[in-house]
């Protein structure tokens, strides 16, 4: 009757949806990355086949929780690798020691320059660089020419027109703030605090992460700021999304000595993993070019491997001459101290 | 054997006793009316027999069967709510359907049997609609026929007639009334109303804080009522406290309202100084003009007076206590103005001696 | 009554593996790290003025969020309780839109109005000829009040309209006939028996500002953080376990504060309500005054939701309208990303992980309801509390919980979809609970008790009498427990796969490059979310099933 038929078909119901869902396939090898991780689905099936293993890519949040998350598993991971780790985090990654070392053949293709853990517990990956974009054709419209150096943003010309990251929250935000630490330098008489205060006067934009900032701050999609915290490839990545609309990027970089901060990614086995083996084969597979060659197109970083070639519009993604100095060592013993006094300053 | 035995019954809800060892037991076909006032225990009573509480204590047995633990909905009892409790999301068919249907029987048979309920009840033609569309003393009928649909063995009614008016409400009375008859039901009737309980009972149980105070046929008790609780709720008005005076064939005992006579009743026991309760019928008591100096003859003053469509009822003030009385309309001998001194005189041998009064 | 029991065994089980044991476990590990469990943290928290600040900031926005969005809700409840009009349960639908969408891209359809060159500024400044945009709310605490009240007003909207269309009219019309004016009415009348569903609303939507995360974090900026927020920096950016563990205890503590308050409250005010069947409550305007009234709250909705218009409007005309490419981008595998999946999959993923989601809260919630019900007067408030307390949970906290918990044989979720919508559920099922409840302490308990008299067994008198009786309720927190799982996105992030990625997800993963193609994708797939949702609305609202949801 009624009761019958209906808790049927409910059950039915909910069978199928349940089925729906698929199981879990233990045995294969399974990375945990953050969610900005992209890579082509032939580049992952080559690796399957080659290895005859089956290749799970894992997110879990934004870097920082990609790696909280691995630092919690220590011992128990839910993913064999750990893709993403960054030199803001990496002396913290290390000291936790949730990494097994492997140093692969293919590192000699690795200029030293990106070889930030010389224990070979995490392998650099792909790197970019965090600066500051304009919106060419605001700054025309309001007769602007890009600032050449960051003294210049504290001008009354720029005043509400800059949006940077949080950097208690977004990965470019620390990234630009450590910059700006090495630019200004902590104890000068004019430091890092010091200019932060006067972006403050100067009607400063903070947004908590990269998308909103981009997105909704940003003069290029109808925001209000022309200036806005981002990567050097975002100009390139600008052209190659535009779907033909422009030939050159609608965007420029700003590019100014020391104040721009070199992010370098790397990869690790984590400790307790069952498949080392085809992991170690991973770590050889992600610095070999394909996998190298892939990334720029995908999450417009730079591959660390000399010996992979960039797609041509990568030549809009330009490369700072003079990074920030600040390694990584000095950024873990200092990050929270820094965030805390920029908080204060900038904030509260 | 009687079909329905409950004996000491007992429920509390907290520290409330509702049900307070309550014995007594119905036969097949007899239709019995729980009267007393609201919070006397009758419909937690029912709530027990219909299964929805359990007793804390006592047993309930049907047909030979105990059923204290039975669930309601194994017992083949019917209960006619006081607010009706017709289920709104329904129409007025399935409202009657339901029981039938919780019985599975097969739906050309449930069909015949509501279509035949509800013509008995003259609702023909309603049966699809919704219950918010019905006037209350279709939704009256609707309740009955769907607690009757089932063939219950024991149908229950907890004051299903108390919101309607007079006219309806005995038209119903007459109607529930004749149907149960015929269908010879065995009934429990809640109601605080004695004219209802009169129209429908073969017995009456009168009950008070949780106990029967006594069980009789409708003739039985309003003849000899147990004490001064059940007058009441039969519809006495005069009853007296009044301490004994003088032990004899006839008895002197000190009222408020003064010293009455009354004739000795055999098997009670009236000592001298003992309190005794004693009720009056109102027909007993006549009204006059002139102080005639009878035994029994009191002065008084009319406090109040109602138009009873017969005659008028008078409240008269004497002496430190009051008594209700009838006064023919029309009578120029007889006073029925407010204020007006009146006498009063109570005929000694139809006085009723009672129970201690509560 | 010992099957009752039985059954209640199954939300203990859940809330016990899901929700207690991986809070507990995150909280040990938190406070128990450094070797010494303490409560050093706490006092560094309660003596640092920030953290002072950030948690008397989070109150009283969540105060001020919760009176506006009542002010917006009541209005629009009443439309949708007592009259009817063309299009009723389209707006309805789609006015409850703005729960699902992902806070970025609402911020966006806000940036799009009422930015320095949004639609709001342009319009003024050309007609008023002026030098510069006049209204500037972005990154204020006026957007962050108007976004709360954006997003939860839908939530008072639902749960008070249920019980308004059930509400017999003709006690609002005596009150009229005793010489009320219709202020007095609702003021005397109407209001005392709505308080239940007012109440019940607007805890949800409190415990929603409370907590806010996204609407913070997108829409005010950081200076304007909430607890939530900064439990978020500590725990995902500083690594403070310890200062993150005891905030988040904190948070929670409030919560369950507000809740016992509320219990409180709400025991106070419920009353025993003969409920009418909505077909008889509504009707259609006839005086000036009521057309005048319906068409005024109807715009005000339409206005509530330009943000969103301004949404659709963006994709269709961005970079000079070739929005059918990036629907087609959408479809189009070209690039041939790891992380593709076709729209059709991604669109089934959402639906599936919202039904099921919709599935448990429905069980747990209605169960735990009952029980709540039907316990003695003295742990009812108690209980009722408590199992509420997901609504106050810190997102973030729960998701490290689930990691270090639920992460060993015999239970390791830590890959499965089953942790997404369990996540999902513990938000949704307490809004099944607080539209079911009203209904639940309303309920003529003799129609219980006729059923079974008439020899109707546990089972049935629920499946005939009550099920038909509360489904309206019940439908109300299976609207809700589907825009919860269809919009939620910060569990699903901590979890994402290629094959469960939902469709927010989808839409962070576009905006996460910079390029007018991937805006022009998470526009369209926005687009797709609001239609899908939509006809989600409208099936629930029309879902019919042997009299179910007629009432």
């Amino acid at each position: 009757m009624i009761k019958s038929t209906g808790i049927l078909f409910l059950v039915a119901l909910f069978t199928l949806l349940v089925t729906a869902c698929g199981s879990d396939e233990p045995g294969s090898l399974i990375v945990l990355t953050h969610d900005s991780f992209d890579i082509g689905e032939e580049i992952i099936a080559q690796f399957e086949e080659d290895n005859n293993a089956t290749v799970t890519i894992q997110k879990s949040g934004d870097s920082g929780e990609a790696l909280n998350r691995a630092i919690l598993e220590k011992g128990n991971p839910s993913g064999d690798l750990l893709y993403g780790v960054d030199n803001t985090f990496l002396t913290k990654a290390l000291r936790e020691d949730i990494f097994i070392k492997y140093e692969s053949s293919r590192m000699e293709d690795v200029p030293s320059q990106f070889v930030l853990d010389d224990t070979f517990h995490v392998s650099p990956v792909d790197y970019g660089y965090v600066n500051i974009n304009y919106d060419i054709a605001y700054l025309e419209e309001h007769g602007l020419t890009p600032p050449k150096t960051l003294e210049e943003l504290t001008g009354e010309e720029w005043k509400g027109r800059l949006v940077v990251q949080n950097p208690a929250t977004s990965s470019p935000g620390l990234a630009f703030l450590i910059a700006t630490v090495s630019y200004f330098g902590e104890d000068d008489d004019y430091d890092y605090l010091d200019f932060w205060a006067d972006l403050k006067e100067n009607d400063l934009v903070v947004k908590d992460g990269w998308s909103d900032a981009y997105y909704t701050n940003f003069s290029q999609y109808d925001g209000d700021q022309p200036l806005v915290l981002s990567y050097a490839t975002s100009p390139a990545a600008e052209l190659y999304f535009s779907e033909g609309a422009y030939s050159t990027p609608p965007t420029g970089n700003m590019l100014v000595d020391k104040a721009t901060f070199l992010q370098v990614e790397g990869i690790g086995i984590l400790k307790g993993t069952q498949n080392e083996k085809l992991a170690r084969k991973f770590i050889d597979f992600v610095l070999d070019t394909p996998f190298q060659e892939d990334i720029p197109s995908r999450m417009f970083v730079y591959p660390v491997n000399s010996k992979a070639v960039t797609p041509d519009f990568f030549k809009y993604a330009e490369v700072p001459t003079l990074p920030s100095d600040i390694d990584a060592d000095t950024i873990d013993e200092n990050r929270d101290e820094w965030i805390d006094s920029w908080t204060k300053v900038v904030l509260r | 054997m009687p079909l329905l035995c409950v004996s000491d019954l007992r429920k509390a809800y907290g520290d409330v006793s509702a049900v307070d060892g309550v014995s007594f037991s119905a036969d097949e076909g007899e239709l019995l009316c729980l009267l007393g006032p609201s919070g006397c225990g009758k419909t937690t009573m029912l709530r027990v027999l219909a299964g929805l509480d359990e007793p804390d204590s006592g047993t309930i047995t049907f047909d030979g069967r105990e059923i204290n633990h039975l669930p309601p909905q194994q017992r083949d009892f019917g209960l006619m709510f006081q607010d009706l409790a017709l289920f709104p999301h329904m129409d007025v068919f399935s409202n009657v359907a339901f029981g039938l249907r919780m019985q599975k029987l097969p739906s050309s048979q449930v069909e015949k049997r509501v279509e035949e309920l509800l013509a008995l009840v003259e609702l023909g033609d309603y049966s699809h609609r919704k219950v918010h569309e019905l006037s209350g003393g279709e939704r009256q009928r609707v309740a009955l026929v769907r607690s009757l649909a089932p063939a219950p063995k024991l149908l229950m009614f907890d004051e299903p007639l108390g919101s309607l008016d007079r006219a309806l409400r005995e038209s119903l009375q007459s109607q529930v009334h004749k149907i149960l008859k015929e269908v010879g039901l065995t009934s429990i009737y809640v109601t605080h109303d004695r004219d209802e309980a009169f129209t429908m009972a073969d017995r009456l149980i009168f009950m008070n804080h949780g106990q029967i105070i006594q069980t009789g046929s409708p003739e039985e008790t309003i003849s000899a009522p147990a004490d001064g609780f059940v007058a009441r709720t039969l519809g006495f008005k005069n009853i007296l406290a009044g301490v004994v005076l003088e032990d004899g064939p006839m008895l002197k005992l000190d009222c408020p309202i003064g010293v009455i006579s009354a004739n000795k009743r055999p098997g009670i026991n009236t000592p001298r100084g003992s309190v005794q309760t004693i009720l009056i019928d109102e027909k007993a008591v006549s009204v006059s003009n002139d102080s005639a100096n009878e035994i029994n003859s009191f002065q008084g003053v009319i406090t109040e007076r109602v138009f009873r469509g017969y005659h008028y009822e008078l409240r008269v003030k004497i002496n430190g206590g009051e008594l209700y009385c009838h006064a023919p309309l029309e009578s120029r001998e007889v006073p029925s103005e407010i204020n007006q001194p009146v006498s009063i005189c109570v005929d000694a041998p139809s006085i009723r001696f009672l129970d201690s009064d509560e | 009554m010992t099957a009752g029991r039985l059954l209640l065994i199954v939300p203990l089980a859940y809330l016990a593996i899901f929700f207690i044991y991986p809070l507990g476990s995150i909280f040990a590990r938190s406070l128990g790290d450094e070797s010494n469990f303490g409560f050093e943290p706490f006092s560094i928290l309660l003596n640092d003025p920030y953290y002072l600040g950030r948690i008397w900031f989070t109150i009283w926005q969540a105060v001020v969020s919760t009176l506006l969005t009542l002010a917006i809700g009541l209005p629009a409840a009443f439309l949708f309780a007592r009259y009817e009009f063309p299009g009723k349960t389209l707006l309805k639908a789609i006015s409850s839109l703005p729960f699902v969408m992902p806070t970025i891209v609402v911020a966006m359809g806000f940036t799009a109005l009422f930015g320095a060159q949004g639609l709001v500024n342009s319009a003024l400044m050309t007609m008023f000829g002026l030098d510069n945009p006049p209204v500037r709310i972005t990154n204020t605490l006026t957007i962050i009040f108007m976004a709360h009240a954006f997003y939860n007003y839908a939530i008072i909207v639902r749960i008070v309209s249920a019980l308004w269309s059930n509400l017999d009219p003709n006690l609002e019309g005596s009150a009229k006939m005793l010489g009320a004016g219709s202020i007095q009415t609702f003021y005397h009348v109407t209001l005392p028996l709505l308080l239940p569903a007012i109440i019940s609303a607007s805890l949800l939507s409190f415990a929603f500002s409370f907590t806010s995360f996204g609407v913070v974090l997108v829409l005010g900026g950081p200076e304007y953080s909430t607890l939530e927020v900064s439990i978020y920096e500590l725990t995902a950016k500083l690594f403070r376990l310890p200062l993150a563990g005891a905030l988040a205890i904190i948070q929670l503590g409030f919560t369950y504060f507000f809740l016992l308050l509320y219990s409180k409250f709400q025991e106070q005010s419920a009353v025993r309500v003969d409920l009418k069947p909505r077909e008889s409550t509504s009707r259609h305007p006839t005086r000036w005054k009521e057309k005048i009234f319906v068409v005024a709250i109807i715009l005000m909705l339409l206005t509530l939701l330009s943000p969103l218009v301004a949404l659709v409007v963006r994709w269709i005309t961005l970079d000079g309208g070739f929005a059918t490419n990036q629907m087609a981008n959408l479809f189009s595998d070209d690039r041939g990303s790891y992380f593709h999946l076709s729209p059709v999959t991604i669109i089934w993923n959402s639906l599936r992980f919202a039904l099921i989601t919709v599935a448990i809260s429905l069980i747990i919630g209605t169960i735990i309801s009952y029980t709540i019900t039907n316990v003695n007067r003295r742990w009812r408030n108690l209980s009722d509390a408590l199992v509420m307390l997901p609504l106050g949970v810190s997102a973030v906290t729960l998701g490290f919980g689930y990691i270090i918990a639920l992460g060993r044989p015999p239970i390791d979720l830590r890959g499965s979809w089953l942790i997404l919508v369990i996540a999902h559920s513990l938000v949704a099922y307490p809004f099944v609970i607080r539209s079911l409840l009203p209904v639940l302490k309303g309920m003529n308990s003799n129609l219980r008790e006729a059923a079974a008299v008439l020899g109707a067994n546990p089972a049935r008198v629920f499946l005939l009498v009550e099920l038909p009786l509360i489904a309206p309720a019940l439908l109300v927190g299976a609207t809700f427990a589907f825009a919860v799982s269809m919009g939620e996105f910060g569990a699903s992030l901590i979890l994402v796969r290629v094959e469960f990625t939902t469709m927010p997800v989808a839409i962070f993963r576009f905006l996460g490059l910079p390029g007018t193609a991937n805006l022009g994708m998470a526009l369209g797939m926005s687009c797709l979310l609001m239609v899908v949702v939509s006809l989600g609305f409208i099936a629930i609202e029309r879902f019919r099933y042997k009299g179910i949801g007629g009432f």
